[in-house]
């Protein structure tokens, strides 16, 4: 289907997006990468009456692995981050693990984190690995730029902390300490489908081989995805083990709350994303040299 | 709107609404109809076109307004002087095309990622092509075909 029809604004700078956002309010919808607002608006489920193309605006395209925080502008691509020079730092292998199973290597050329936040597809990739990896999310509005924590930015499905007239500018990832490692698992029907079930942790080891902390949460397990707060609690200050996989398995088990389609039953994608936790952190251990 | 694109090295300046998707705009506007359209909402890569040299990108989830002032490679913009681009003559010795439908789609992707991996491995070309769906199922000789293209584009003197 053709889309409704809209105002197309093309600004150069963030500043002039942001006016341009500031003007139009409500009407306005942000077009980043597209790939999922276009289909959207093909399909009528979404009809802004005007676009804000922000695929021009060349200072929002960055990607800085800095000490303190990784910075992903509004317009870095999925396909800017998998082939990153710092992305096989262990320290990123959630990061990069979810870059590279993110729908399909073509959407991945368009496709941008930040858009993928802000659309907050309840089985969205980059929403389970800001939630693990504990990402905030940079929003200007009208009283300045703020920082806002992904667990408070991702409101419901659909649905974020970003207001009206207001602009996502960039989420920055914690650059975490260099015993840590992630790991993306994501059960999917096939490449580019949505996923069924998927996880996203990271662990950080102290120095005497306990987790200092650990990041768990899911995607297509609720009305968008969550953190397994419990998993988190139970291995934090722990030796990683069979065991302790297992306890955080159950964990996310319990936490899991996903609506039955033609992916699966409740019981099944419940089932997938215990699974899939446990398989996450013993490869994110794996990764970090210890067997659990 | 006007937008003003290069298509396969050709300029062309169209008035459009700003809702005309690029896979339209490239077929109806400007009869490059090399460009298939199949599911029509990013799944399934028969639409698939070149930006800007080296970035393959679904045409179907795609304004028009957007490619203002950018480059795009087509189908039709492969072959040269009259002489097949090694990847449309790979697909024709390895017998890469059963229906033909996704075929521009393919190509189009491959062609991208031969400007990023000259010497991709099966399981690269795989991935590679991961977001272009054959109903035909015609995977494997698909594969062979890049792979045999590749091989040519690096070594253009053997091929000949």
């Amino acid at each position: 289907m053709i889309p409704a029809a809209f105002e197309y604004l093309r600004p150069h700078t963030a500043d002039e997006a942001f006016a341009f956002l500031q003007q139009h309010g409500g009407e306005a919808r942000v077009l980043a990468g597209g790939q999922s607002l276009i289909p959207a608006m093909r399909f009528r489920l979404a009809r802004p009456g005007v676009l804000v193309d922000i695929n021009s605006v060349n200072d929002l395209s960055y990607l800085r692995a800095g000490d303190k925080v990784l910075a992903i502008g509004a317009i870095a691509r999925d396909r800017d981050i998998e082939r990153a020079p710092w992305i096989k730092d262990r320290r990123w292998s959630l990061i990069h693990d979810a870059s590279r199973v993110v729908a399909d290597p073509v959407v991945r050329q368009m496709g941008t984190v930040v858009g993928s936040l802000c659309h907050n597809d309840p089985a969205g990739d980059w929403t389970a690995v800001a939630l693990a990896s504990r990402a905030e999310v940079v929003v200007r509005g009208k009283a300045g730029t703020r920082h806002v924590k992904i667990d408070a930015f991702l409101v419901d499905s659909y649905t974020t902390a970003v207001e009206e007239g207001e602009m996502a500018l960039a989420v920055e990832f914690p650059v975490p300490d260099d015993r840590t490692a992630g790991s993306y698992q994501k059960m999917e029907r096939k490449v580019g489908d949505f996923a069924t079930a998927a996880a996203a942790v990271q662990v950080t080891l102290k120095a005497d081989g306990t987790i200092g902390s650990a990041g768990v949460a899911l995607s297509a397990a609720g009305a968008c995805a969550v953190r397994v707060d419990a998993a988190e609690q139970l291995l934090a200050g722990q030796k990683p083990s069979a065991e302790l996989c297992r306890a955080a398995s159950d964990a996310a088990w319990h936490r899991s709350a996903p609506q039955a389609d033609l992916r699966g039953s409740v019981e099944f994608k419940k089932h997938l994303a215990g699974v899939l936790v446990a398989r996450g952190l013993r490869q994110a251990f794996a990764r970090l040299g210890v067997q659990a | 709107m006007k937008v003003h694109v290069t298509i396969n090295g050709v300029s062309y300046e169209k008035d459009v609404e700003p809702r005309t998707l690029l896979a339209y705009f490239l077929r109806e506007e400007c009869g490059l109809t090399g460009v298939h359209v199949g599911c029509d909402t990013s799944s399934c890569g028969c639409c698939v076109v070149v930006l800007d040299g080296d970035r393959a990108v679904k045409s179907c989830s795609m304004f028009a307004a957007q490619a203002d002032g950018h480059e795009i490679l087509t189908v039709e913009g492969l072959a040269a002087g009259g002489k097949l681009h090694a990847l449309q003559q790979g697909f024709w010795d390895q017998h890469g095309l059963q229906c033909g439908y996704c075929t521009p789609g393919m190509l189009m992707t491959a062609y991208a990622m031969l400007q990023h991996n000259a010497a991709p491995s099966e399981a690269d070309i795989r991935e590679g092509l991961a977001g272009n769906l054959c109903r035909c199922t015609g995977y494997q000789n698909i594969v062979k075909s890049v792979q045999q293209a590749a091989g040519a584009l690096r070594e253009p003197v053997a091929a000949t």
